[in-house]
């Protein structure tokens, strides 16, 4: 089922009843989720992907706007009456009952024409039990299950109604490292086989991007970029964008257009076939770690490569990391001065560690330009 | 052979250290309990075998420390003293009816309590006023709302006067009557602690179960008796408790407002009765006492086993 927001706004009184103004939790949504995708909000938090999540599931009524399941307007409906499921990032299981009785819940409030006889209900609980594998864990009690089942048994009781849409808050924050990564491709994979449109909130861009089919990116309320994990990351919109995807972070550099070059400091980054017509004036630029070429030593006090130049910095530490090399380095025109920056190269360069300048060759495709009043993306 | 030796005795020096360590500690905690056990032992174990004694020894003078001889006596004689069996029987009902209620409303009252946002800290400081009420002057009050004397037929006896009923005479009136304000003070004053220790367990069941719940579209019934009940459950139990042995050891309301003499207003309690047997007019008999307050630890000890085994087969966790 699609979903489409139009205009959607949620606004909160200000905690501080001193101060009138209030708080714009989601800003002017205006946008559409297609038909059976995995989509994931992304943002730091306290930017509204929580708020967002609850207008769609109904419990919380927004200020203004509207929101339609393909196209009936659920904007006044009541959460029950949606046909929502939702996983809660505490996973939100009764604890006096039992993992069959906690899926078979949300069945037994089912009233009139939709009420199930109890081996119906059971027989339902087993389906959506089998589902995220967990049917022998049926007579626990969440107290003696791992987090990692309890995650499972919470959406298996989102899912035994079948509903049109799951939703999910922070679905892997309460899991180890390793649970995690398991746990996501569960997700996955349960999207998969169910093929129910399944929309989930998290801050940990790597979570989004691993699973997602389409990444909402947010800030302050407001949707910044929407597209396919690779494209965001290959093309981030603004400088927000640009910064809150990848691990390692993107590095970010002061620097400027002259006479259509690119430049930082004295290297020119980027020649006259990339800028092209851009007008000169002051510019940030960002370069993602794997966007460094490091060159070979005997070049790296010689001869300019014409085509992309030649970035120098202060060598500060390498890093090995078995399959990569993380190369730590410094340079006077980072954005926040005194920033450790990182480039990664194949292990199978060899650098001198004893050296105290490295040289790069940049990658064009991996070097982002971004207006310095705006922010926004210039190449 | 020394080399076997050797080890051995390598072995066997941490093994003797850490026996000693242990016993040294197992040293440490007894004498940090001494204090505790010693003022226990003197002012709660050896009384209590003490009144064990007394209410198996016919006749005791604690002046003299004689009796006449040993036996079930004492028994015999409160169980066939008709002043005790109105005790055992006042106490019966004062228990099943105040027990029950209280809890009860106390629950529906903080249910009301955590659904008002508005005024929530004043509502709350005003049932829980009459916690700090002291009892004497909330019996007294009572009494003048209630009583009927020959110039006036007190306030409550006016309202009832409304509705074409009454005068009644609360306090020495009717058995019924005089139950019926027992039972109504009894309420009034264990309700604020049952109040604030349900509003508290109310406020502690985790928000994120009713939106579960909603979602699921849940009704507002099914939410209290399968969510709120089952979590709020070890406290309702622990209040029920607690109701049980408070109420069985009532003494100081029913004086508050039926008077000292409480066996001529047919009103005693077990507490009463066992007061009465030492100090009342009817007093100077510390046999009977014992025996008497025997027969209520029996009852309120039976009750208390009973609460908590209910307790434990419908505990949550």
């Amino acid at each position: 089922m699609k979903i489409r927001f139009e205009g959607l706004t949620k606004r909160f009184p200000n905690r501080n009843k001193k101060i009138k103004s209030e708080v714009v939790a989601v800003d002017n949504f205006s946008f559409e989720i297609p038909d059976g995708k995995l989509v994931g909000l992304l943002g730091p938090s306290g930017c509204g992907k929580s708020t967002a999540l609850n207008l769609i599931c109904g419990l919380e009524t927004p200020t203004e706007g509207k929101i339609f399941f393909d196209d009936d307007d659920v904007t006044d409906l009541p959460a029950e009456n949606r046909g929502v499921g939702m996983v809660f990032q505490s996973y939100a299981l009764y604890p006096h009952l039992t993992v069959k009785k906690n899926i078979m819940f949300p069945l037994q409030n089912l009233k009139g024409e939709q009420k199930m006889t109890k081996e119906q209900m059971e027989a339902k609980a087993l389906e959506a039990a089998k589902i995220v594998q967990i049917e022998e864990l049926m007579d626990r009690k969440p107290n003696e299950m791992s987090g990692g089942q309890q995650q499972r048994v919470a959406i298996a009781r989102a899912l035994v109604k079948m509903p049109r849409v799951l939703l999910l808050d922070e679905p892997l924050s309460n899991l180890d490292a390793r649970l995690r990564i398991q746990t996501r491709e569960e997700i996955k994979r349960i999207q998969n086989t169910t093929k129910i449109t399944t929309i989930f909130v998290t801050h940990d861009q790597e979570e989004a991007m691993s699973i997602s089919d389409l990444i909402v990116v947010m800030k302050d309320g407001a949707v910044h970029q929407i597209g396919k994990p690779q494209e965001v990351y290959d093309s981030p919109v603004n400088l927000f964008v640009a910064k809150f995807l990848g691990t390692p972070p993107i590095n970010v550099f002061t620097g400027r257009i002259k006479d259509g070059k690119l430049l930082i400091g004295e290297d020119t980054i980027l020649g006259k076939d990339y800028v092209k017509d851009t007008k000169d004036q002051e510019v940030f630029i960002g370069i993602r770690p794997e966007g460094f070429l490091l060159r070979e030593d005997k070049e790296k006090n010689g001869k300019l490569d014409g085509k992309n130049g030649v970035f120098h910095a202060d060598l500060l530490a390498i890093e090995v990391m078995g399959r990569d090399t993380s190369v730590v380095f410094s340079h006077g025109s980072s954005e926040i001065e005194g920033t450790r920056l990182r480039a990664i190269v194949s292990s199978d360069n060899q650098i001198d560690p004893e050296s105290k300048t490295v040289a790069f060759d940049v990658n064009p495709k991996k070097v982002f330009v971004f207006s310095k009043e705006t922010q926004e993306r210039l190449l | 052979m020394s080399v076997q030796q050797e080890t051995k005795i390598q072995a066997g020096k941490p093994k003797s250290n850490a026996k000693f360590l242990k016993r040294l500690n197992a040293f440490k905690a007894w004498l940090y309990l001494l204090p505790a056990l010693v003022f226990l032992g003197i002012f709660m174990v050896y009384p209590l075998i003490d009144v064990l004694v007394y209410s198996f020894e016919e006749g005791y003078n604690s002046a003299s420390q004689t009796s006449f001889g040993t036996g079930w006596f004492n028994y015999a004689y409160v169980l066939h003293d008709p002043y005790f069996l109105q005790a055992v029987k006042n106490t019966f009902i004062i228990v099943i009816i105040t027990v029950p209620l209280s809890t009860l409303l106390a629950l529906l009252i903080s249910l009301a309590l955590n659904s008002i946002k508005k005024l929530k800290e004043v509502f709350q400081t005003i049932f829980f006023l009459p916690y700090v009420t002291n009892t004497l002057a909330v019996g007294l009050v009572f009494m003048i709302m209630f009583k009927k004397t020959p110039y006036t037929d007190g306030l409550i006896n006016m309202i009832l006067a409304i509705f074409k009923t009454g005068p009644i005479d609360f306090i020495d009136g009717p058995y019924w009557a005089k139950m019926f304000v027992m039972c109504f003070y009894t309420i009034w004053v264990v309700l604020p602690f049952k109040v604030l220790i349900l509003t508290s367990a109310l406020a502690s069941v985790d928000e994120v179960y009713y939106k579960a719940a909603k979602i699921d579209g849940t009704s507002r019934f099914r939410m209290f008796t399968h969510i709120t009940l089952p979590m709020i459950s070890p406290m309702i139990f622990y209040l029920v408790i607690t109701g049980f042995i408070g109420a069985f050891k009532a003494y100081s309301d029913e004086v508050a407002i039926f008077g000292t003499n409480l066996n001529s207003a047919g009103m005693n309690t077990i507490v009463g009765y066992v007061y009465d047997m030492l100090y009342g007019d009817s007093g100077g008999y510390p046999s009977y006492a014992a025996a008497a307050a025997l027969i209520l630890f029996a009852i309120v000890f039976t009750i208390t086993v009973v609460n908590l085994l209910i307790s434990k087969k419908t505990s949550i966790r």
